[in-house]
């Protein structure tokens, strides 16, 4: 046996070809058709050093999602692997590289198992010391454990830390913690189950069972996921499609991301499990091209699961087939709207769709399609393995189970976070979150990505669901929650998210295609202090048009950060209008730096840090910033340490 | 007669032949444009005219089409490109941590505008919405390194890693 997948004997004949319908239970309790200590006690072996290491054994996993590779995660293994080899314990410790924490701002995450030790932030220069005094003397490397922002005080076990401690982690449950890579890790912790339980109940009591559970779709409408796969499984017609939706686009949103690449497997068994439900024989996951890690881990789970006859013809010996193809994306914002995905794998413009015909009844090449996005499937094993009671038991009454947001800005923990659906934004922003950086006020979260809001600190206890949300003026959406303290002005973030609307706009709608330019004009002349009177009036109507009358999700959304910032923040629009004056200092036009000549003692640091040198003066003597070529950067003023620059 | 193979075929270049083999593996493929389009710029770094007039006639698409799909995605280019490409991300998160001081310092340095090439094809550069490292905003990708936490000082020492 060379990993859990494999037969444990001669007397195991599972085979894509000659598939065995006990396959996914006889890896977990096996072996079933035949009586053998020997067998039972290696594939035990491999399922212990997976669930938890052997006697002795330790088991360092280290981040490999991209926000860790980035801070730099991948020479970790091979330096560790040197030390390790150089100090004659290589066989006593498995090194894994892992899916993502969740945790980026924190990376490298290493983890030393058992005990369940959080180190963060380790670099190359770190490995030596933890060898050394953790895993030969068995002592904590203390400067390496993560601090808890405010107290600062050390915390040892990866659950005790507040970002996680609060957390609901499902969909979450296995990034960080498997190897990626290996579908026998997923396999050792339940995976498959759920298709095991699928295969062996009638399609239509799997939709029932999803429809109870009340699972709503997390791509962002939220529409019920049961519902939408019974309309595709009673539409007319023999060749129906299940696509994946993992065109993740909104900005500051990576769930699906960090899904992909830390559990491939999860949104491979969703998949499998709507196939079967609907009655589908192929499926298309549809990625971002901008993700190649993803891509990559999930050519790697795909050719597994096809490998071991999870995926193909005959699966399981149950007659039902299914074939899974990657389509990359190709840089397109508009893709990730459903009708557009479709057209675009057909190999043409992403262009939407007139709806209805819905895909459930007319999708990819005319054909019945059911799609969902890579969270949603995620969950989908989950739900059948405990059941729709347990999964409809979290959340409130109308939005059930857990969410993922992506908690990024000015916020002092900032990652992924899987919460109960209905917690309030409070406690995610200020609990999980740990409060805003630096101790500065909080001034609003900007929720649902470019079709979501803006929304101000007196919506804070606002619980989070599809419709508290909804009411409030923004949306779950794809769930980025961007922190923003009183520096950040709604003005220019209103004209940040139009200017990414207006872009991403197909130009088929007139009303998208010209009404976010005309409103992208608007917003722009008031951050360069040219606002005028009826600005405003003129927004409010142009964002009404084009909600009203574009076709798909992303000109009836496009205006709704302006519209929200409208709603909360009005006064800092007036301010630009009638005052010319940016409240938030951020809209550089209406600022100018200047260094006063009685505070400077011309130590020369502005003058070194600009980076594009229009700071001059000699040294111990007043400098001056060249106010033509300045590009407002701020560098000068975060560096003096005299307090002598001034922005105004 | 003179021994030169003037009047014979043009020899195939190694990249020509490569974009014969690739559409021979397309071209029963339903909906193929768009791999076909990806995996062709891949072996001529950009997407020449003359490839765009290939990949119609052997796939039997209009030309329009062709070109209509090249221009509403992102990802193709129909000029030649830099050694290096720089995507600076304007997301959301790093638009909020001053993602967009970064790409201001790094259109003058390099003195080129989005989406241009400095002229000795070293660098090019470009703004994208999000590369999802929210987490370590601001954040650049040079290739398939990703730089986090930036700072506008940062950037020239990172520059210099790259020739």
């Amino acid at each position: 046996m060379q990993n859990l997948m494999e037969a444990c004997c001669r007397q195991c004949t599972h085979s894509p070809l000659t598939p065995c319908s006990d396959y996914i239970s006889c890896r977990l309790e096996g072996p079933l058709c035949h009586d053998s200590e020997l067998c039972k006690e290696a594939r035990q072996d491999w399922i212990r050093t997976i669930q938890q290491p052997a006697e002795g054994k330790k088991r360092l996993l280290i981040c490999a999602g991209t926000g860790c590779i980035a801070s730099g995660s991948r020479p970790l293994k091979e330096h560790l692997e040197k030390e390790l080899t150089a100090r004659g314990l290589r066989r006593d410790v498995d090194i894994i590289l892992t899916g993502c924490h969740g945790f980026c701002e924190q990376g490298p995450i290493l983890i030393v198992e058992p005990g369940k030790t959080f180190y963060c932030r380790v670099q190359t220069e770190d490995v030596d010391e933890i060898v050394e005094q953790h895993l030969l003397r068995e002592e904590r490397v203390d400067r390496l454990l993560y601090r808890e922002p405010g107290s600062g005080e050390a915390v040892f076990a990866y659950p005790e830390i507040r970002f996680y401690a609060r957390q609901k982690r499902i969909v979450l449950q296995n990034c960080g913690h498997i190897n990626p890579e290996d579908i026998g890790e997923y396999v050792a912790l339940q995976g498959y189950q759920g298709l095991r339980k699928a295969l062996s109940m009638e399609r239509g009591a799997v939709i029932e069972e999803l429809k109870r559970s009340g699972l709503r779709g997390r791509g962002g409408a939220g529409f019920l996921t049961g519902m939408k796969w019974e309309f595709t499984a009673n539409a007319p017609g023999e060749k129906k499609y299940i696509i994946c939706n993992a065109d993740e686009g909104d900005p500051g949103a990576f769930m699906d991301r960090s899904v992909l690449e830390g559990d491939p497997h999860a949104v491979i068994e969703g998949m499998l499990i709507a196939a079967h439900a609907i009655g589908a024989d192929e499926g298309y996951i549809y990625v971002r091209a901008e993700y190649p890690l993803a891509i990559e881990r999930l050519q790697i789970a795909i050719g597994q699961a096809e490998k071991y006859g999870l995926l193909g013809t005959n699966i399981l010996g149950t007659g039902f087939n299914f074939n899974l193809h990657i389509k990359a994306g190709a840089g397109a914002f508009v893709c990730g709207e459903e009708t557009a995905l479709l057209t675009s794998i057909e190999g043409n413009r992403g262009m939407p769709r007139v709806r209805p015909p819905f895909p459930a009844v007319k999708g990819l090449w005319d054909k019945p399609t059911n799609i969902n996005n890579v969270e949603t499937y995620a969950n989908v094993p989950h739900i059948l393995r405990h059941g729709a009671d347990w999964y409809a038991q979290m959340g409130t009454r109308t939005s059930k189970g857990s969410k993922v947001f992506a908690l990024t800005g000015k916020v002092n923990n900032t990652g992924l976070v899987e919460v109960p659906m209905g917690l309030p934004l409070r406690e995610i922003i200020f609990d999980i979150g740990g409060g805003i950086r630096d101790h500065k006020p909080f001034k609003a979260v900007q929720i649902g990505g470019p079709s979501g809001g803006c929304l101000p600190e007196s919506m804070l206890d606002l619980p989070v669901d599809y419709d508290s949300l909804t009411a409030a003026g923004a949306m779950v959406g794809s769930g980025g929650l961007v922190v923003m303290d009183e520096e950040t002005c709604m003005v220019d973030i209103a004209r940040f998210f139009l200017s990414f609307t207006q872009k991403e706009s197909c130009g088929k709608c007139t009303p998208c295609r010209e009404g976010t330019k005309r409103m992208l004009e608007i917003l722009t002349r008031m951050t360069q202090g040219e606002g005028r009177p009826g600005d405003v009036e003129a927004l409010e109507e142009l964002a009404q048009v084009v909600k009203d009358s574009s076709l798909c999700g992303l000109g009836q959304t496009a205006p709704n950060p302006v519209l929200t910032t409208l709603r909360y923040f009005r006064h800092e629009y007036e301010a630009h209008i009638q005052e010319k004056r940016c409240p938030a200092g951020a809209c550089s036009a209406l600022l100018t730096y200047q260094i006063e000549a009685d505070r400077c003692i011309g130590c020369t640091l502005c003058a070194r840090v600009c980076p594009v040198n229009c700071i001059s003066g000699k040294p111990k003597e007043a400098h001056v910033i060249d106010s033509t070529r300045c590009i407002k950067c701020g560098a000068c003023k975060d560096k003096c340490k005299f307090n002598a620059v001034s922005r105004r | 007669m003179c021994n030169c193979s003037c009047n014979a075929e043009p020899a195939l270049s190694e990249k020509d032949r490569r974009l014969v083999e690739l559409l021979n593996k397309y071209r029963t493929v339903p909906g193929a444009l768009i791999p076909v389009l990806q995996e062709a710029q891949e072996i001529y770094g950009y997407l020449p005219a003359e490839v765009l007039q290939k990949v119609a006639r052997e796939l039997q698409i209009p030309l329009a089409k062709v070109y209509g799909v090249v221009t509403f995605y992102s990802q193709f280019h129909l000029k030649p490109r830099g050694r290096n490409i720089i995507r600076v991300c304007l997301g959301t998160a790093c638009h909020v941590r001053g993602g967009a001081k970064i790409f201001e310092a790094l259109q003058k340095k390099l003195a080129v505008e989005d989406g241009e090439t400095t002229a000795d094809l070293r660098f090019t550069l470009e703004s994208v919405a999000c590369i999802g490292a929210c987490g370590l905003a601001p954040v650049i990708m040079i290739n398939h390194d990703t730089h986090g936490r930036l700072t506008p000082e940062k950037l020239t020492e990172i520059l210099s890693k790259y020739e």
